[in-house]
């Protein structure tokens, strides 16, 4: 299991912070998409496609000209006016962004028609990001799996173009100072063991690679209010209302009823709108899961060399990681109780870090200097197979100097979906699944159901399948609820084993740990399998 | 049976028809028609009056289940759990046949298809989604009432017109399709030899026919009809006659003397794990056929 650290969900912005530019983006459109639902009455013939601009056509640099969805108010009956859209993502975060340019660049999937939901004013007229900025306290540790996704849509060099930080190390320790496990990337054949990158610039990268891209999308700055889903007989119910054409057309979509009063059809709506979803609510969508009684510090840290390696230290109270993301700078991920937490986000910067320094390295207990489970032995029955990285040595990790950001404190907790897909909704990333951000494996996860659906959707459209059809959906929910189980259940095992403080069990994870530093097998199994390469590592 | 197995025979059955001469090709296709036609159920029903090759049971039978057809989890849950199967095999072989572009979402743009005894549609529409024009015709009035609601749910798929008549008149009308399916018609006609000449009609020369349907094994006999009706409930009891389906070569012989020569066959392969069908070379008990009209 890769230790290590949090991706951290983005606070959605409220309501009353949607900016007034964008409400006068949206009287501005108002003419033309009169004009449009003119052509669409007329036409009647795959409306979509008329319907929205592409963004390189209009806008090759800015969002500010979104185009926005039609007002039809005015006109309530007449739902043959509304825009129809092939999918709505409700929820322009990492994962609702990364599931839209991978639609974009998908050649059976790129004819679809998008619309994305999210009134996060970023969608549209989004700060452009300065690399001379203090880092960002969100970030996220993307695995390789996820990289390649990443690439795959084109976005990666986007990315590149900011801060960003490869490591090839990484160090797991235990405050008892029994034992340590350094990962090598060269361990498993690989150049990184994964990519630590801010959550803004993930995103813009997202939203450049979308902006780029030659397709049918538009973003309705606004939130969803609610959701009408076609009934199970909708052919009988379409056949008793068959007098009117132009709405049996639409009987058997999804209707989406959006805060500033637009309306708009889909065939899929995706619910990518994090772990307060409202859209698994709307769809009657049930989630299992339980708060830890933990919290999370983040923040910036600068210390006065560059970092290459992730660091995790388990504490009594919770591990606490440090993260490069860059220059001189590192991501501090800290657990520990929500009082602790609250305190620690409010004392004067010295004491911090101060605390930081304390609880990285000489807080707690002894380094672990030496292999009290007499390593060579081990290592040396292991012989052959031993990885190059179980000769290296305990290292100390990077003084830190001073924070360079604010603190930032959230609650863990552990929640999934029963179910990831009904009838014309699907459900990804945190709407369907939020863990503990232990091992980075959040965000990651949501890549991965981001990579599931489009090929489900994919498979899809080459056969012709109505995209919304729910025995479609569930080939995804089949594909993605084994993986992201396991990955809980893991998580929630190691998150169980590192909170209890007693001298057998301590002793067990050492050797534990020490098992995992020498024995090369398993050592690549789990880096692998962090890596997000390796579905059930301790099956296959 | 292996795929290496069916090619080696149609291999033999094509050579036999081709260059053994018109004698032996002859009584050959006479031992085979005799074959067919000594099977039970094409004596018993009544031949349909405008000389159609249905069988008048079968369409009582299926008229009685028409409003399921688009329920998903109702008596036609395994046709809707094979489709994206069927529809794998299709595509693949009509892109290739056609020089279509396989990567594209509409490949085909520009093509007219006609499906045979389409039922509510579940094949019709997909096939509209990718962009053919579709002709759906069914013999069941109920049916193409049930897939005319349904495809008007979807402007998409709207432009499909259902006929309610057969093959046979569809002939007579002399309209020809670039491609042809017949997805699991075949065993429920009354005359399959007289079914594959109408077919063989109604396309043009160089089109298509695609047809699929269970081979008359003890493999289907025990999982198609025994299992699947039986045990699984899958399908309605007397769905099937086991008696009617054709053996991949039966059905390679009839398509032939309809001028229809068969290019590629697959199998279905169920997997009760994930509760999908594939593509596979094993054609013991579900096939396709894809197969192209001989220009004259």
């Amino acid at each position: 299991m890769r230790p290590a650290f949090g991706s951290v969900n983005e606070p959605r912005i409220s309501e009353n912070q949607l900016p007034p530019l964008s409400c006068s983006i949206i009287e501005h459109s108002g003419d033309m998409s009169r004009l449009i639902a003119t052509i669409r009455l007329a036409s009647n013939i795959f409306v979509p496609r008329l319907a929205t601009r592409t963004f390189c056509t209009d806008a090759p640099e800015k969002l500010n000209d979104v185009p926005s969805g039609s007002h039809s108010n005015k006109e309530p009956n007449d739902d043959e006016g509304l825009p129809q859209h092939d999918i709505a993502i409700v929820g322009g975060g990492m994962v609702g962004m990364a599931l839209a340019c991978s639609l974009a660049s998908m050649p059976l999937t790129k004819h679809l028609s998008i619309a994305i939901i999210d009134s996060n004013p970023a969608l549209s007229n989004g700060p452009v990001i300065k690399k001379d900025d203090p880092p960002d306290p969100r970030v996220s540790t993307v695995t390789p799996a996820t990289i390649s996704l990443f690439k795959d849509i084109g976005a990666w060099e986007y990315v590149e173009q900011h801060r960003h930080a490869y490591f090839d190390k990484m160090q797991v320790w235990d405050y008892t100072g029994f034992g340590y496990t350094r990962y090598n990337a060269r361990d498993a054949d690989k150049d990184v063991l994964g990519c630590v990158v801010e959550n803004k610039v993930l995103h813009k990268s997202l939203l450049s690679c979308l902006q780029n891209k030659d397709i049918k999308n538009t973003i309705y700055p606004t939130r969803l209010s609610s959701i009408s889903l076609p009934t199970r007989s909708s052919v009988s119910s379409a056949g008793a209302s068959a007098s009117n054409i132009s709405t049996k057309n639409l009987a058997n979509l999804a209707k989406l009823d959006l805060s500033d009063g637009t309306n708009l059809y889909a065939k899929l709506v995706v619910g990518a709108d994090g772990s307060k979803s409202r859209v698994r609510e709307l769809a009657g969508i049930k989630t299992t899961g339980w708060n830890y009684s933990q919290s999370a510090v983040i923040c910036t840290v600068e210390h006065p060399t560059e970092n290459f390696c992730a660091w995790q230290r388990f504490l009594p109270a919770g591990p606490i990681a440090l993260l490069p993301i860059g220059d001189n700078f590192s991501n501090i991920v800290w657990t520990m109780s929500p009082k602790d937490a609250s305190n620690h986000k409010i004392m004067n910067e010295d004491d911090f870090v101060k605390a930081v320094n304390h609880a990285l390295d000489f807080g707690h207990g002894p380094r672990p200097e030496s292999r009290v489970f007499g390593g060579d032995v081990i290592s040396s029955f292991f012989r052959p197979d031993v990885t190059s990285s179980v000769h290296e040595r305990f290292e100390p990790p990077p003084k830190v100097l001073k924070l360079a950001s604010d603190r930032m404190a959230f609650p863990l907790s552990l929640m999934h979906a029963n179910q990831y897909a009904s009838k014309r909704v699907v459900l990804i990333g945190d709407a369907a699944h939020t863990v503990h951000p232990l091992a980075g494996q959040g965000v990651n996860m949501g890549y991965g159901d981001v990579s599931s659906l489009l090929n489900v959707i994919a498979d899809g459209v080459a056969v012709g399948s109505d995209i919304g059809e729910v025995t479609l959906l569930k080939k995804y929910e089949a594909d993605r609820k084994t993986a992201n189980i396991t990955m809980m259940a893991v998580l929630d095992g190691f998150q169980k084993a590192y909170s209890v403080d007693f001298g057998p069990v301590n002793i067990l994870r050492a050797a534990a740990f020490n098992g995992a530093n020498v024995f090369a097998p398993l050592k690549r199994n789990i880096i692998s399998y962090a890596s997000g390469e390796l579905r059930l590592p301790f099956l296959s | 049976m292996s795929r290496r197995m069916l090619s080696r025979s149609l291999y033999r059955l094509q050579n036999l028809s081709r260059s053994s001469g018109l004698s032996l090709h002859n009584s050959s296709i006479h031992s085979k028609h005799a074959l067919l036609h000594n099977r039970p159920y094409a004596n018993t029903p009544p031949r349909a009056t405008s000389g159609s090759s249905l069988n008048q049971t079968e369409l009582a039978k299926f008229a009685a289940i028409a409003d399921s057809w688009w329920d998903a989890d109702g008596p036609f849950k395994p046709l809707h759990v094979m489709n994206p199967a069927r529809l794998a095999f299709l595509r693949s072989t009509l892109c290739r046949h056609f020089g279509k572009d396989p990567f594209s979402a509409r490949p085909f743009e520009g093509l007219n298809f006609v499906d045979v005894g389409c039922g509510g549609g579940i094949l019709s529409e997909p096939l509209a989604r990718m962009g053919a024009s579709v002709t759906g015709i069914d013999a069941v009035e109920k049916n193409m009432k049930i897939a005319r609601l349904h495809a008007d749910l979807d402007p998409v798929v709207s432009s499909i017109e259902y006929r309610c008549t057969t093959a046979e008149n569809l002939v007579e009308e002399q309209m020809k399709f670039d491609a042809l399916i017949a997805s699991e018609v075949i065993e429920h006609v009354a005359d399959p030899s007289e079914f594959c000449k109408s077919l063989s009609a109604l396309t043009v020369s160089n089109g298509a026919t695609v047809i699929s349907t269970i081979n008359r094994s003890l493999r289907a006999y025990a999982t198609a009809i025994v299992a699947a009706e039986y045990i699984l409930h899958w399908l309605p009891k007397g769905t099937h006659q086991w008696s009617s389906f054709l053996t991949p070569e039966e059905l390679v012989l009839t398509l032939q003397r309809a001028s229809i020569s068969v290019e590629e066959m697959a199998g279905f392969a169920y997997d009760p794990l994930t509760g999908q069908w594939s593509l596979t070379d094993d054609i013991g008990v579900n096939f396709i056929a894809f197969g192209i009209k001989n220009s004259q």
